[in-house]
């Protein structure tokens, strides 16, 4: 593990490929490998992609990191696509959109499959991007698996979210419905040369004007600023705007990567990009701490007394939460 | 949960358009329960090993029906040799000429199937040449 930790620091691409496998086998191996790199990842800028199935996404991946390498950056890219529930098999096909990136050494492409996880990303997603941060890869896109409404995972992972909407998916409604629009630091309608594509553009707009313009993510979340409380001006707010693309042939897509360039500007002039740091580590240090108590606990009270307690909740002898003191007073932190 | 899913290259190098075979094995292959990485038409060599590098698969199948194995093949060998990769094993499926499968085995390719051969049957030389399970603890 040692010489592959070191192999993965100067970026050499066996071993970060191997190291991604390791990582998405094992929990432990993913500890180590965190624990070895955490010091060397905060660099590189990463850039969520989600949206629903068929809309383009990885036409425009391939697009989007065309671009970035005309300006030299090296590209990590991560395409997520779902297991089956039932099987756990997966067919991982990101890469048949991607093939104009072959035969370039700036750029590692890395299909992960979800593996049950249901938020758009897999367990090891965010493990995954620390590997190809400490590689030294400048950019990180993340694809997630197509995503519906609710797979707002890449926002906690991703310092900018990009969301894609192709023309068609339906009525002026589902614009102003809460999840994956609430989650876009840009939107973009990709298929803008197809019948519909104004109108889509046009209810996104809507939804934008609706919010009043004033409305900003921070701490992961929308709020809404005031324009009458404020005893000043509020900084510099970043502006949620549409942006319209045909991704097989590039056609909008210099405006996109420049609304890319400019976010990452914003983040660090505001202080947000600190901001969204201290958010995602403390939902990380937060999730781990929770996974410890739980091996704790697992490891000191018996299944089997753990059962019994259960079996009391569900008889109606104790209430659930009395149970959980119980338990919690015998590992001592009641 | 430690999750050791086997990773499977199903790739179609050559200028032949037909992957509706490769198509049946890739589906197969994520019934059986394994992570395909499905590339796509008309590979390279180059990018076929560039695909099984990144992607850490722990078999590259494929699927060449033009006739052009004799050149893909001997280069995608030789292109794994120069990546240190020979210890990924590779499979072979489409239109192989009986004469053919002692040249290819002599190259390396460690399984050849041909027309008619049962999904099952990949599934499980797939299994034993990996000696993985392609759903763990089964």
């Amino acid at each position: 593990m040692h010489e592959l930790l070191a192999q993965v620091r100067e970026g050499r691409r066996r071993a970060i490929a191997r190291l991604i496998t390791r990582v998405e086998r094992s929990e432990d191996a993913a500890r180590e490998a965190t624990q070895a790199l955490y010091q060397h990842t905060g660099r590189a800028h990463i850039v969520g992609i989600t949206g629903s199935p068929g809309s383009g996404k990885s036409t425009l991946v391939n697009q989007i990191a065309k671009a970035f390498r005309q300006e030299n950056s090296k590209v990590g890219i991560v395409a997520v696509d779902p297991s089956s529930p039932f099987t756990g098999g997966a067919i991982l096909g990101d890469r048949i959109r991607m093939r104009d990136l072959s035969g370039d050494p700036g750029i590692f492409i890395r299909s992960m499959a979800s593996r049950g996880s249901l938020g758009g990303l897999a367990r090891a997603t965010s493990a995954v991007i620390k590997i190809l941060d400490a590689a030294g890869y400048d950019i990180i896109l993340v694809e997630t698996v197509g995503a519906g409404q609710a797979e707002v995972d890449i926002a906690r992972v991703a310092h900018t979210t990009v969301v894609i909407e192709a023309p068609g998916m339906g009525d002026d409604i589902q614009s102003i419905k809460a999840g994956i629009l609430e989650i876009a630091d840009m939107l973009v309608v990709n298929k803008a040369d197809r019948p519909g594509a104004a109108n889509t553009v046009k209810a996104l707009r809507m939804m934008l004007h609706l919010g009043g313009g004033l409305s900003l993510r921070h701490h992961g979340e929308t709020m809404t600023v005031s324009a009458v409380d404020g005893e000043k001006d509020p900084p510099e707010q970043w502006q949620i705007k549409v942006y319209e693309t045909i991704a097989h042939e590039a056609a909008g897509v210099p405006e996109l990567v420049a609304a890319i360039h400019h976010h990452a500007v914003y983040l660090q002039d505001s202080s947000e990009w600190f901001e969204r740091e201290k958010d995602r580590s403390r939902r990380d240090v937060t999730e781990l701490l929770q996974a410890h108590f739980m091996a704790r606990l697992q490891a000191i009270v018996s299944q089997e007394s753990r059962e019994k307690m259960i079996s009391a909740v569900a008889a109606r002898e104790m209430d659930p939460y009395t149970a959980v003191e119980k338990l919690a007073g015998d590992v001592g932190i009641s | 949960m430690d999750q050791d899913k086997i990773r499977v290259l199903v790739a179609k190098p050559g200028l032949d358009g037909h992957d509706r075979g490769a198509k049946v094995i890739a589906r197969a292959l994520r019934d059986a329960g394994m992570e395909v990485i499905y590339t796509g038409l008309r590979q390279t060599p180059e990018m076929v090993v560039e695909a099984a590098l990144q992607e850490d698969v722990d078999v590259i199948g494929l699927s060449i029906l033009s006739g052009a194995h004799t050149a893909l093949v001997p280069r995608i060998m030789d292109l794994l040799k120069q990546e240190d990769m020979l210890d990924v094993p590779v499979i072979l499926g489409g239109i192989i000429p009986t004469d053919d499968i002692s040249k290819m085995k002599a190259l390396g390719v460690a399984e050849i199937f041909g027309p008619g051969t049962s999904t099952t049957h990949i599934i499980t030389r797939i299994e034993e040449i990996t000696g993985r399970k392609a759903v763990p603890g089964a």
